[in-house]
């Protein structure tokens, strides 16, 4: 092994890291708040509806659940411009994407939450005389958000990962960044320990911040 | 749909190395995992961090970056890797991941005691595994397990990037001759679709016949 590490390249292309991992958490955010959005308005339709909804809501969350990303990444970018005259930038098409990919995943979360709210919980508020609207903003949906905070966290760390597809279609991203690095510079070995450094303590941040804030919401009930 | 037809035999070559790639990384994934999952729960304390490390790391990393890692990063440190394999060692090291965390969770569903048992009737370790232990935990494993192959082949299409020509990477192949994105990209979605579909379903089947036991 002839390989001498040489960090200070690295150092001094370091916004190109910084700011992609900025862009990185910035497209995780807004996916998971438009994707909560469809998950959240697909689940209490999907509880609530008939045969015919439920089959179409289950389509979409099959389909999305079983293309792989990068692939639906590009339908978005490349495809869906060929057929509809209508422009959009490469960060928009990808916030675009990851939302609906998020909404698939958290149509299921928030549905088998919305399930799993006990039954005379819901009694208690048709028997104080609440309406259906209000027993679902006042009963279901706080019970709900409750029970399905863990998987919220889940899946916004995976959907912080799923940035990285972004490169492909030259979002300036983390791993955008890193391969920035990596063609211009060469010090390949540095630029992917730095990256996968930096993913990684981003990503357990966020975890152990999340935990922390489940922890507390548990300790209420 | 005349340019699905025109595609599907360009599309043939691609589809049986998605498919190959995947196996491969099935197959290594699960060997390696099942070994490492089975020290990380059995084994001592020291290699249990070294294995809580791998896996906490490896999956902590977008599989993209490290398919990256594997490619660019191997070569400078001497060892020479064609695409393909980078390809299906950084999958398997993302698989393997996965892999160990459905055994630690499949062999921890299972009682204390049965392992005691298999103990003070005499059985080796590796009986204890294979006649006490393997038997109870593989219905706990098989549905995740196999549910967790559609992520073999959902990270498989990353390969392209490479310029390894799997299903991706012929789907945009023909588009680059035909210049017809759209009929290529959804015939592309439903071949990833029907593949993973079909996995789904199965692991759900396999759910199903497991569920007449009570714990």
């Amino acid at each position: 092994m002839n390989y001498h590490l040489n960090f200070n390249l690295i150092w001094r292309h370091f916004d190109k890291l910084w700011q992609g991992l900025v862009l990185s958490l910035e497209l995780a955010v807004l996916s998971i708040l438009i994707g909560a959005i469809i998950g959240l308005v697909l689940a209490i339709w999907y509880v609530s509806a008939g045969k015919l909804v439920r089959a179409i809501i289950s389509a979409y969350v099959e389909f999305i659940r079983n293309v792989p990303l990068i692939l639906l990444v590009y339908i978005v970018f490349y495809g869906i411009p060929t057929v509809v005259d209508f422009a959009y930038s490469a960060t928009v098409s990808f916030v675009g994407t990851l939302s609906l990919y998020a909404g698939a995943y958290l149509v299921e979360v928030f549905r088998s939450g919305l399930e799993a709210v006990p039954r005379g919980q819901i009694d208690a508020g048709k028997a104080i005389g609440l309406t259906p609207l209000q027993r679902l903003l006042h009963v279901r949906l706080p019970t709900m958000a409750r029970i399905t905070l863990p998987a919220l966290s889940n899946t916004f760390i995976s959907l912080f990962k799923d940035t990285s597809v972004a490169s492909v279609i030259s979002v300036p991203e983390l791993t955008y960044g890193a391969q920035w690095i990596n063609f211009n510079t060469f010090r390949i070995v540095e630029v992917y320990i730095v990256t996968t450094i930096m993913y990684l303590i981003t990503g357990y941040s966020i975890l152990f911040g999340l935990r922390g804030l489940e922890r507390r919401f548990r300790a209420e009930r | 749909m005349d340019a699905m037809l025109y595609a599907l035999p360009f599309l043939m070559k691609g589809f049986s190395i998605t498919l190959w790639v995947s196996a491969l990384v099935v197959v290594f994934s699960l060997a390696a995992g099942l070994v490492l999952g089975v020290a990380l729960v059995y084994g001592p304390r020291p290699l249990q961090w070294i294995v809580r490390l791998f896996s906490d790391c490896i999956r902590g990393i977008p599989i993209l970056v490290l398919i990256f890692v594997v490619y660019y990063g191997f070569p400078p440190l001497g060892i020479s890797i064609n695409s393909f394999w980078a390809g299906v060692v950084a999958l398997t090291l993302f698989k393997a991941a996965q892999v160990i965390e459905y055994v630690r969770g499949a062999i921890s569903s299972i009682p204390r005691g049965q392992m005691e048992a298999g103990k003070a009737i005499g059985l080796t370790f590796v009986q204890r595994l294979q006649s006490v232990i393997f038997p109870q935990a593989v219905r706990r494993f098989l549905p995740p397990w196999i549910n967790g192959v559609t992520d073999a082949v959902k990270g498989s299409a990353l390969i392209s990037l490479l310029g390894v020509v799997d299903l991706m990477q012929s789907i945009n192949e023909v588009i680059g001759r035909t210049y017809e994105a759209m009929p290529l990209y959804l015939l592309g979605a439903f071949i990833y679709f029907a593949i993973n579909y079909s996995l789904s379903l199965t692991s759900r089947f396999v759910e199903r016949r497991y569920a007449y036991i009570r714990d």
